[in-house]
């Protein structure tokens, strides 16, 4: 038996401590298997897609905008970017349904036109418990995917008319003083339909280089 | 903190209480391939230069998911041979080697990763992508698509049937190529799980020469993305028949300790 073997085909899985399969690059045409308006194909009966909340959805409505830069400042034109967040009352919603009203996990991705630019539509999460302290503040997870992101970058949004909540955050007081601004949407104006907008700029180098995970 | 526990201790307890959640091994990045690896070009402005931010303690961000086991899919969504056809009486099949891909969602200790959905996309047989801005001068093949998605069985087997796709040129440096490789996405269990890869294809050349598998630093590592020919599973007179299985990261069950 091949080494492979031992790897890929445990027999008593409680004798076996596998290695994780590696990541690799979503490339460039991430879109095809992810986002497939943004790829031209037609899309199937449903679609993942940028809209967390129905209108019956409980909850403030909001938009979160953003870009990514690369290290020249550039607009990173091919990211795919997925969203993960809580309800108004800060539960996830686990099971995913295309007929929920608000479910936890969404995609944004640019279009052609859109300079980099993606949206969001969703609401304000509620407060996440975190264990052996006060609740988190009100804040998106996202994954971050694209051409010459070998394994993809995890980062958290959290909102500048929140900050007697960032303030007390048990998470963002253990990201360094200097570096969590880097993490905070920036209320600005309104959306189409009328919803408060948040924006944010997310940055892979430079000096204020966006703060990314390992969990 | 947590402590490793033993595989019997992780097995204790039949449901998830309120006050038990789902925690993870860690994620090997020596494993993973190199954010920074200087052979693949689009790497030097897309890397964090900064440490990432390691978190000691997990909370309902970090270890829950979205579970896709009810999602209503299409009945052609794992089909590619089926599922982009023009829908006239014309109508034929992709051009190209038929093939099926399966395996298995697995996390590191063995476990099958149930009803969770597994992505793919890929170019066609000349390797060409279906997508807005792919200028490869490859043509398209009108009879496919290049996308499928499924859920994983009970058990964490998961199927797809499609042609193998081709090798394609790319401007990482005057003559690189990719080795014909289908992109594959999946979930298991937690955002932390979540993990985006690409299969190759057992003996195929381009794989040693490729700047993006080179990413990848362990040769161990890039045998994993390795999916095997598999004869004894093979249709005669139909289609060679590819295995790939995936690994999550391992599922620990811990107490929360101050609730
Ligand atoms: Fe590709």
């Amino acid at each position: 038996m091949t080494r492979h073997d031992d790897y890929r085909q445990p027999r008593d899985p409680g004798d076996v401590f596998l290695p994780e399969t590696p990541s690799q690059t979503a490339g460039p045409y991430v879109h095809i298997g992810l986002a497939l308006d943004v790829a031209g194909l037609p899309e199937r009966d449903h679609e993942i897609d940028n809209r967390l909340a129905e209108p019956e959805a409980e909850g403030e409505f909001i938009e979160l905008a953003g870009v990514v830069l690369d290290g020249a400042d550039q607009p990173v034109a091919d990211i795919l970017v997925e969203a993960w967040q809580a309800d108004a009352h800060g539960a996830y919603v686990t099971d995913f349904a295309f007929d929920n009203v608000f479910n936890s996990f969404g995609r944004a991705a640019p279009g052609a036109d859109d300079a980099g630019r993606w949206v969001f539509s969703t609401i304000k999460p509620g407060r996440v418990p975190y264990p052996g302290a006060i609740d988190m503040a009100p804040h998106i997870n996202l994954a971050l995917f694209a051409r010459g992101i070998n394994i993809h970058l995890q980062t958290r949004i959290y909102f500048d008319d929140e900050a007697d909540d960032n303030a007390d955050c048990p998470f963002l007081n253990k990201v360094p003083p200097h570096r969590r601004d880097t993490l905070i949407a920036r209320r600005a104006g309104e959306s189409d339909a009328g919803h408060p907008r948040y924006e944010i700029v997310i940055r892979l180098q430079g000096p204020e280089e966006t703060v990314f995970f390992d969990y | 903190m947590f402590k490793f526990p033993s595989r019997a201790a992780i097995q204790t307890g039949q449901t998830m209480a309120d006050n038990r959640h789902i925690d993870f091994v860690q994620r090997d990045r020596n494993w993973h391939p190199d954010p920074a690896a200087v052979g693949y070009r689009t790497t030097v402005l897309r890397h964090p230069k900064q440490a990432l931010v390691s978190l000691q303690t997990p909370s309902a961000s970090e270890r829950t998911g979205p579970d896709f086991g009810a999602m209503a899919l299409g009945a052609h969504d794992n089909d590619l041979l089926m599922n982009h056809r023009p829908g006239t009486a014309a109508d034929g099949l992709p051009i190209g080697e038929r093939i099926h891909v399966y395996g298995r969602v697995i996390d590191q200790f063995g476990a099958p990763v149930p009803n969770t959905l597994v992505e793919m996309w890929q170019a066609n047989a000349g390797g060409r992508y279906r997508h807005k801005k792919d200028s490869y001068v490859a043509p398209l093949d009108p009879n496919f698509g290049g996308v499928g998605r499924t859920v994983t069985d009970p058990a964490g087997w998961y199927r797809f049937r499609t042609i193998r796709p081709g090798p394609y040129p790319w401007p990482n440096d005057p003559n690189a190529w990719r080795p014909a490789h289908i992109h594959v996405s999946v979930f298991g269990p937690s955002v932390a799980t979540r993990l985006i890869t690409q299969l190759y294809f057992e003996g195929d050349p381009l794989i040693p020469r490729c700047p993006i598998v080179n990413t990848i630093r362990d040769a161990d590592a890039v045998e994993t993305l390795t999916a095997r020919l598999d004869m004894a599973r093979s249709r005669a007179f139909d289609s060679l028949v590819y295995r790939f299985d995936i690994v999550t990261r391992g599922a620990l069950q811990t107490w929360f300790e101050n609730v």
